[in-house]
């Protein structure tokens, strides 16, 4: 289950005077049951790049394989490739359309083809997942708060069952309980069902706690891949490109320049505190 | 993906950008009048002269405006159509069964024909070197004598320059959530009439609670920015009528002028 992209390009307005170059000749590989961290600032080519991943867009130039299979090569398997690689945008509660929080998640199982009692498990089971309780299976989507609403659009693709997730700045303009809450969920999928994840984020501190592997992505192009050691110990790099390390990174390097005697890869806050209180209890 | 060329604006700066949007408004109103007086080919010809001097002065690329003869194309080759068989008329050209394609037929197509394409050229100009905001305050100014019997001309120059705003914002959500129903495999594309007006509800649901939460939104910015319609509103940029403007006008009164007398002469030596 590895997706290989492979000297993908695209343009905005193409063939016009407005032409921009928006992904330049991007290669990279995502293994299986990888949880990547894709990183980049407003405009780099995040949006366009995942959503080359289930054939929303095609690639004007290069491949995207997937197990062994070129997406774009067949337009009879579109369906099934969008089944296997699920997406979910940016505000994805903004997508929700049906009568009840039922209906809308049983949307997509239901396009697939599935039998009734599949998709009412599926339904049941994706909902669960993202902690909705069954006594809101019945409400209008509209009536539920909005981080809500947002478990319920995710829930809507996650009945899908994709074997690859990709969600695009999942608590973008959620409050910070909401956004512990929906990453924590992700977190879970992952462990639990084993799928490979890709998170588009802006902040360095979700990435941090979560991913094992980051992209790093500017004017189009790969900039850093690594793992989230190696990626939030280049500040340099980062900041070249208008993005940065973790806080807790930038006050682990203050702290060491001030002559305490902390270790060198601490990128998130649970980490720092316990790492600094045991320094401190040594001492 | 879509592309609207209603209102498209073509950034340039020449005499016909820099004139006041009302004289634009009422020449062009004048010369689709006048295009349908024209009642013979010489006339045609100094109309298709005086165009092209106006899109030479305008600096809009010919491309531009030919791209929005392309969309109405079908228009004009149906309509030049029924005027070749429904004109009656005495000169047989040829016949064949019960179609009979007559000389005052073909006059009559083409004079049509040329009609549309000129009317449309004319008012691509337009819009071609004017802002929508420029236009919406023209139309504005154009319907001021009809507020005394009652028409809110403030309130519909509001809505134009409003319905102008969010034509890209909401085709940009059309298309992302169009995307997001797709990953979740809605298909737009195949089956019949019912199936295929089904699977729009999960494209027009999200769309229309989008637009109105952004009307919501806009109202109550406008609000807090003090905004209570026309009365005792005053403008960032007030519209000056310059002597460029009376030259236009001039021009155009001369290209009038011109017409009348071609009419004239080749209705007395009975030109097509």
């Amino acid at each position: 289950m590895s997706i290989e992209i492979k000297n993908l390009c695209h343009y905005y307005g193409k063939g016009s005077t407005f032409e921009k170059k928006a992904l330049d000749e991007i290669n990279l590989t995502i293994e299986k049951g990888d949880f990547v961290g894709l990183i980049g600032h407003t405009g780099s080519g995040k949006s366009t790049l995942v959503q080359h991943l289930n054939a929303l867009i095609k690639p004007q130039s290069g491949n995207i394989i997937i197990d062994g299979e070129d997406i774009n090569a067949d337009k009879s398997r579109l369906k099934a490739i969008r089944t296997k690689v699920g997406l979910v945008f940016q505000y994805p509660e903004h997508q929700l359309f049906d009568m009840t929080v039922y209906k809308d998640v049983a949307f997509g199982p239901k396009n697939a083809g599935l039998s009734e009692e599949e998709v009412d498990e599926r339904v049941k089971t994706s909902l669960e997942m993202v902690g909705i309780a069954p006594e809101l299976h019945q409400k209008s989507p509209f009536e539920l708060s909005g981080g809500q609403k947002r478990r319920v659009a995710i829930a809507g693709v996650l009945a899908m069952r994709p074997e690859i997730l990709v969600l695009d700045e999942p608590a973008a303009g959620l409050d910070p309980r909401g956004r512990d809450e929906i990453l924590g969920q992700v977190k879970l999928m992952h462990e639990k069902l084993g799928i490979t994840v890709i998170l588009v984020s802006h902040s360095m501190e979700d990435i941090a706690r979560l991913v094992n592997r980051i992209l790093v992505i500017n004017g189009g192009k790969i900039a850093l891949t690594g793992t989230p050691a190696e990626i939030f110990s280049k500040f340099d790099e980062l900041e070249a490109i208008g993005l940065s390390s973790t806080q807790t990174a930038y006050i682990m390097r203050d702290l060491q320049a001030k002559g305490f005697n902390l270790p060198n890869n601490i990128f998130t806050v649970d980490e720092a505190v316990a790492t600094i209180l045991e320094v401190y209890l040594h001492e | 993906m879509l592309k609207v060329t209603i209102g498209q604006y073509y950034p340039a700066d020449s005499f016909i950008h820099r004139l006041d949007a009302r004289m634009k408004l009422l020449c062009t109103m004048i010369f689709v009048v006048v295009i349908f007086f024209i009642g013979n080919f010489l006339g045609y010809a100094l109309a298709a002269l005086y165009l092209v001097v106006v899109i030479r002065v305008s600096k809009v690329p010919p491309k531009f405006l030919l791209r929005g003869l392309r969309a109405i194309l079908f228009i004009i080759v149906f309509t030049a159509v029924l005027n070749v068989f429904f004109t009656p008329g005495e000169t047989l050209v040829f016949e064949l069964g019960f179609v009979r394609v007559t000389q005052e037929g073909l006059l009559a197509a083409g004079r049509m024909g040329l009609r549309l394409v000129m009317l449309i050229i004319g008012s691509s100009i337009l819009t071609l070197t004017t802002t929508p905001i420029q236009l919406t305050d023209a139309i504005e100014s154009a319907l001021k004598p009809f507020k005394k019997i009652g028409v809110p001309a403030h309130e519909i120059a509001m809505m134009m320059t409003i319905a102008l705003r969010f034509i890209p914002t909401l085709i940009e959500e059309m298309d992302k959530i169009m995307k997001a129903q797709m990953a979740r495999g809605a298909d737009f594309d195949t089956g019949g009439i019912v199936k295929k007006a089904r699977s729009l509800v999960p494209l027009l649901v999200p769309l229309f609670i989008s637009a109105f939460r952004r009307a919501e939104e806009l109202a109550l910015a406008m609000e807090s920015r003090c905004y209570r319609g026309d009365v005792g509103r005053t403008r960032m940029k007030q519209m000056k009528m310059a002597l460029r403007d009376l030259g236009a006008l001039i021009s155009l009164a001369v290209f009038t002028g011109g017409l009348f007398i071609l009419n004239h002469i080749a209705n007395i030596h009975g030109i097509w």
